[in-house]
């Protein structure tokens, strides 16, 4: 059972109406499902108004749906509450939006300890953080299969550690991160852990709580929903000793000519309109995706990564990027042929009707570690079968062709 | 289905692949590194300049076929110029790219890149070394 139900690939729309097209860029932007398009279609044709602002039977509906939305997320995420959940523009804005609240409340001295292997938007905005305040700012490092080298953390999560804000999985190498060993290391001193779920929550629902975590971020158009939302939920207690980030309206207790007081969470940290079509065809998506059997899901990706690996390795002098275990990877490879530049490769995949994406993948300092600086990148999501392998496999047989 | 095979002509890799005026110059009067942020390419240039004409041409490139094979061009085909024509062909090229326009003149190799016109993410990998070789003109001037 290792074909995609022809059903699963049917549901969303794009794949639907191009049956002759391999997608394997689901870890850059995964294809919408039609649920979530028809949720955003229909919000926008009988509830579109603006949320928490109107008292008329359309607005009403408007904040109805929104909130609805936040629950399903909340349930997506095993949250306490819904007060801990906020919508966002997307992982980029959830990530920004810690880095300055809860960053707001470190002093310098203080670290915050991230990963070589963090995407540039769990990289920069700590790097930004201690342009601002003078935090101190430390790097787990990678092995030479990408992952994080735990064996590093005695020295750089002690008493000076504030927050560990590291990826659930790498978009690059696709390997997974050991939460539980980092949150133990982080609780014994007191720490801090935000996870950036961005390719962690594509992979099924999360569950905050078990994860032991305290702020988890993560992109809607990666989980089959819509673009421009996100998510970041947040223990209640951390949230609301933070500061906002952006301010405006909707975010406020009081303004007075001299002084703002600030909403509770999640408004304080929902500045301006949301993006409330987008939170509901989210939400959509997300209930799509606890409704399905995940375990089944992943022994499938798995075994197309596998297939996927196998065929890799077959071509000469291919150099394959991330962890060797199957299990420890999400189904995301990347890989370099010698004497081929990435670009080059993707544009002859795309002659043939291979989506596939080619460069640094905002992670420069970890392909640097890993002593690449581009790469080529397939990711398999659950709609993806064996002929996207196979078209794969014979997609590189043309590039060799091709551009040797 | 779209055809790689006229983008990736034996035109464009044979000249990627002679890498004219590859290496460092002893002695420059401007350089100029670029990069295109979004796949990592990157070209170092260098140029020797007098009475107005470039001497000498040096590159570095680290990038994709397109990109090399331009900078290959300028290795080819910059000396002797001065910066207006260099402006002028770097002008005429991004619109032959950009907006069909003609092959720009005195440079026909520069004719291996139309069916770049059709992907126009592409546009700035053969620009780059172009845009290098500006910003190292304009360095010589300082």
């Amino acid at each position: 059972m290792n074909a995609a139900p022809a059903s699963l690939r049917d549901e969303f729309p794009l794949l639907a109406a191009t049956p002759e097209l391999h997608y394997l860029d689901s870890a850059a932007t995964a294809q919408i499902h039609r649920l979530a398009l028809d949720a955003v279609v229909r919000h926008e044709t009988t509830r579109r108004a603006n949320v928490s602002r109107g008292t008329y039977r359309l607005a009403e509906a408007a904040d109805l749906a929104y909130e609805q939305a936040r629950q399903t997320a909340a349930r997506f995420l095993n949250a306490t509450s819904t007060d801990e959940v906020i919508f966002t523009s997307g992982a980029t804005a959830s990530l920004n939006l810690v880095a300055h609240a809860f960053g707001g409340t470190l002093k310098a001295g203080d670290r915050v300890v991230i990963s070589v292997a963090e995407h540039h938007s769990n990289f920069v905005p700590w790097q930004m953080l201690r342009e601002r305040t003078g935090i101190e700012l430390a790097l787990i490092p990678v092995t030479a299969a990408g992952q994080l080298d735990l064996a590093r953390l005695p020295e750089l999560i002690d008493s000076k550690c504030r927050l560990v804000a590291v990826t659930q999985c790498s978009n690059v190498t696709g390997a997974w991160t050991d939460v539980a060993t980092l949150v133990t290391a982080a609780r014994k001193v007191g720490a801090k852990v935000l996870l950036d779920g961005a390719q962690g929550a594509q992979h099924g629902p999360q569950d905050v709580r078990a994860l032991g975590i305290d702020f988890y971020a993560f992109s809607g158009h990666k989980c089959f929903g819509p673009g421009g939302v996100g998510m970041l939920w947040g223990r209640g207690e951390l949230l609301a000793a933070m500061p906002p980030f952006l301010t405006g309206g909707g975010m406020i207790g009081e303004v007075t000519p001299q002084a703002t007081t600030w909403a509770a969470p999640p408004q304080r940290f929902e500045a301006g309109t949301p993006p409330i079509a987008q939170a509901v065809g989210l939400a959509a998506a997300l209930e799509w995706m606890m409704s399905l059997d995940w375990p089944q899901i992943h022994a499938r990706e798995a075994r197309l990564c596998e297939l996927m690996i196998e065929g890799l390795q077959r071509i000469p002098g291919l150099r394959l990027l991330g962890p060797e275990a199957q299990e420890a990877r999400a189904p995301i490879v990347s890989f370099e042929i010698p004497g081929l530049h990435p670009h080059d490769i993707c544009q002859v995949l795309d002659a043939h009707q291979l989506a596939l994406r080619g460069g640094h993948h905002c992670a420069q300092p970890l392909l640097a570690a890993l002593g690449a600086e581009v790469c080529t990148r397939a990711s398999i999501a659950l709609y993806n079968d064996e002929a996207d392998i196979a078209a794969l496999l014979d997609g590189l047989g043309f590039v060799l062709r091709e551009l040797a | 289905m779209n055809d790689s095979s006229a983008l990736y002509q034996e035109a464009i890799k044979q000249f990627a692949q002679a890498a004219h005026g590859h290496g460092r110059l002893e002695a420059a009067d401007g350089e100029a590194r670029l990069d295109n942020p979004l796949c990592g390419d990157r070209v170092r240039m260098q140029v020797a300049f007098a009475s107005g004409r470039i001497t000498a041409v040096a590159h570095e490139t680290k990038g994709c076929l397109l990109c090399r094979a331009a900078a290959s061009v300028i290795g080819a085909r910059a000396v002797g110029q001065d910066e207006a024509a260099i402006e002028s062909v770097a002008t005429a090229l991004e619109s032959m790219l950009k907006n069909k326009a003609p092959v720009p003149a005195g440079w026909p190799e520069l004719s291996m890149f139309e069916p770049a016109r059709a992907y126009p993410s592409r546009h700035r990998c053969v620009l780059l070394p172009f845009r290098a070789l500006l910003a190292a003109l304009t360095e010589s001037r300082r």
